[in-house]
């Protein structure tokens, strides 16, 4: 990891936006499990109006999981949770159609339709929620097209683009209906530095301009550093601290530092549990969409 | 090392594991119909209508792509069932009559049979590949967070292709076959076509027909369903989708030919 100070000076070179105290997302004591498996063991955070908050663990620190339920995908054992000052627990199904439809989110994977061309996949959610005329959502595709640098590929489809271009397209259909809050799961994994750094240009990019709040899962301390507002670091389903990247990079806490300078952590996994992993019992999936 | 026998113990958790997941399977079989059914008669209330355009598309990929090869096979059940009626009945001296099976058994039996087979083979499993492969891109995923319900916008479209375009296929397979006997009866016995559809149409009621086609609107209801459910339940990436679009191959022939059983004994009796 590179030292303390040349990371903060390089964050130093770029205005960042005020946060507000407004939270778009507020999680209360959230606990969930796989089967007997206990994944986040009570996560209380909020992530405010124009923040990006990035959060970070070690592999089975429970993220992902984290993320699946900010992104309400995920059944919850017990706890609370507020998106966009709704509890989704109390909202009727016309309203949770309304908050989705304000929310975006990138995959990892990208996860565009492989049937649908690159301008298809980025105007679905217009053809799907608006009355719009066809060209209109074209224009639109192609103004977010233009965003994530990726004009003129509208008519390719998602097998013929790169994986960092495929990641663009990803975010192109995210922003495409202005949500306020974005999603982006592991967006710069399996990228090589240079396309991963533009990446991360690109969030820093659009929150300016579109003023939103970003939710990004990462385990690239780097990407995490260049982009962060606030740092959520999970270990083992606990929060094991919130904070700028100044408070992180400074942290006394033996377990971030560790995380920190990639020390391999002591295998504590239980051997069944690991059996149960390999043979793909952990997580039984559903059999419904 | 040589591979332990299971243990009784295992055999019984094993069937039990079986069971559960039979059970499993069918619980959402049938949450999948009824929501299938609650968004193509609300869709339009909750502002997710389905949309027709995607219902034409899969109706071009169950049915109409699918016409070729349904002709060709149901033409040659047809020629064969000619061929075996005449030559049992040439035992009795009674070949002439071989049209009365061949009318009962291609558009009562073989056209339905042929049909949901072919569709099981074809379009079963290409539904249970698609959605599997959504589902471990997070595709799946990516639709529920845009707020679009993935039953709506996946399953009604290709469960409503299916159900007119089975019976539809069904329906020229019975043609197919009839006409497809009717030369080799004409070629062998000297019997004219016309003469042949004569017989045929004289034999054969209404009700006939509505038992094939009947039959053939509840395998295109079991393919998609458990097209859909093979689908949904895939683990493990691509091996994963391999293997449900295998099993649900095997499920929906198996379930075919049980259900074509069951029907016909309720319908004949």
């Amino acid at each position: 990891m590179r030292n303390a100070a040349s990371i903060l000076k390089e964050r130093k070179s770029r205005q960042r936006p005020e946060t507000g105290p407004e939270a778009v997302i507020e999680v209360e004591d959230l606990v969930t499990h796989y089967g007997d498996r206990k994944i986040l063991n009570g996560i209380s955070l909020e992530v405010r109006k124009n923040e990006i908050m990035v959060i970070m663990g070690g592999s089975g620190s429970g993220k992902s999981t984290l993320l699946r339920h900010l992104m309400a995908l995920e059944e919850k054992t017990s706890g609370s949770m507020r998106i966009l000052d709704h509890d989704i627990d109390k909202i009727s199904r016309k309203e949770f159609l309304d908050v989705r439809k304000k929310l975006g989110v990138a995959f990892q994977s990208g996860a565009l339709f492989s049937s649908m061309t690159v301008g298809e996949n980025i105007m679905l959610p217009l053809y799907e929620h608006t009355e719009l005329d066809r060209m209109t959502m074209e224009i639109m595709a192609r103004m977010k097209l233009e965003v994530v640098e990726l004009s003129g590929f509208e008519d390719l489809m998602p097998s013929e683009l790169s994986g960092g271009m495929v990641k663009r397209a990803a975010f192109a259909r995210a922003i495409v209906m202005d949500p306020r809050v974005l999603f982006c799961d592991e967006p710069s994994a399996g990228l090589d530095p240079v396309v991963a750094s533009a990446l991360d240009d690109l969030i820093l990019d659009m929150r300016d301009a579109m003023g939103m709040s970003i939710v990004v899962v990462t385990h690239e301390l780097d990407s995490a550093f260049k982009i962060a507002d606030r740092i959520t670091i999970l270990d083992r389903g606990d929060i094991l601290m919130i904070g700028t990247v100044e408070e992180v990079l400074n942290a006394k806490n033996d377990r971030v530092q560790a995380l920190l300078n990639r020390t391999p952590e002591e295998d504590t996994m239980d051997p069944d549990d690991y059996l149960n992993r390999l043979v793909g019992e952990e997580n039984p999936g559903t059999a419904h969409l | 090392m040589a591979e332990q026998k299971p243990t009784a113990s295992e055999r019984v958790e094993s069937v039990g594991k079986s069971t559960v997941g039979f059970v499993e399977a069918m619980g959402n079989g049938g949450i999948i119909i009824v929501e299938s059914a609650y968004w193509l008669l609300f869709g339009v209330r909750e502002r997710q209508a389905v949309r027709l355009s995607a219902i034409i598309q899969q109706m071009m990929e169950i049915g109409v792509n699918a016409i070729p090869i349904i002709l060709m096979l149901t033409g040659t059940i047809g020629v064969m069932l000619a061929i075996q009626g005449i030559h049992t009945l040439r035992i009795f001296g009674a070949e002439s009559r071989v049209t009365v099976g061949i009318a009962f058994s291609v558009v009562r039996e073989f056209a339905p049979l042929i049909t949901g087979i072919l569709v099981a083979g074809r379009s079963g499993s290409a539904l249970a590949a698609r959605i599997g492969t959504m589902k471990i891109n997070q595709e799946i995923d990516a639709l529920k967070v845009m707020g679009i319900n993935p039953t709506r916008f996946l399953v009604v479209p290709a469960l409503v292709a299916m159900l007119v375009m089975v019976p539809a296929l069904t329906l020229m397979g019975m043609f197919m076959g009839l006409f497809a006997a009717g030369l080799y009866v004409n070629a062998d016995l000297g019997i004219s076509l016309a003469a042949y559809f004569y017989d045929t149409l004289d034999i054969l009621s209404l009700d006939d027909m509505w038992h094939g086609l009947g039959k053939s609107c509840i395998f295109a209801v079991l393919i998609a369903v458990i097209g859909v459910v093979n689908g949904a339940g895939v683990q493990g990436g691509a091996e994963g989708v391999g293997k449900a679009t295998t099993r649900s191959v095997v499920q929906a022939i198996s379930a075919i030919i049980i259900t074509d059983m069951i029907f016909a004994f309720v319908a004949t009796r």
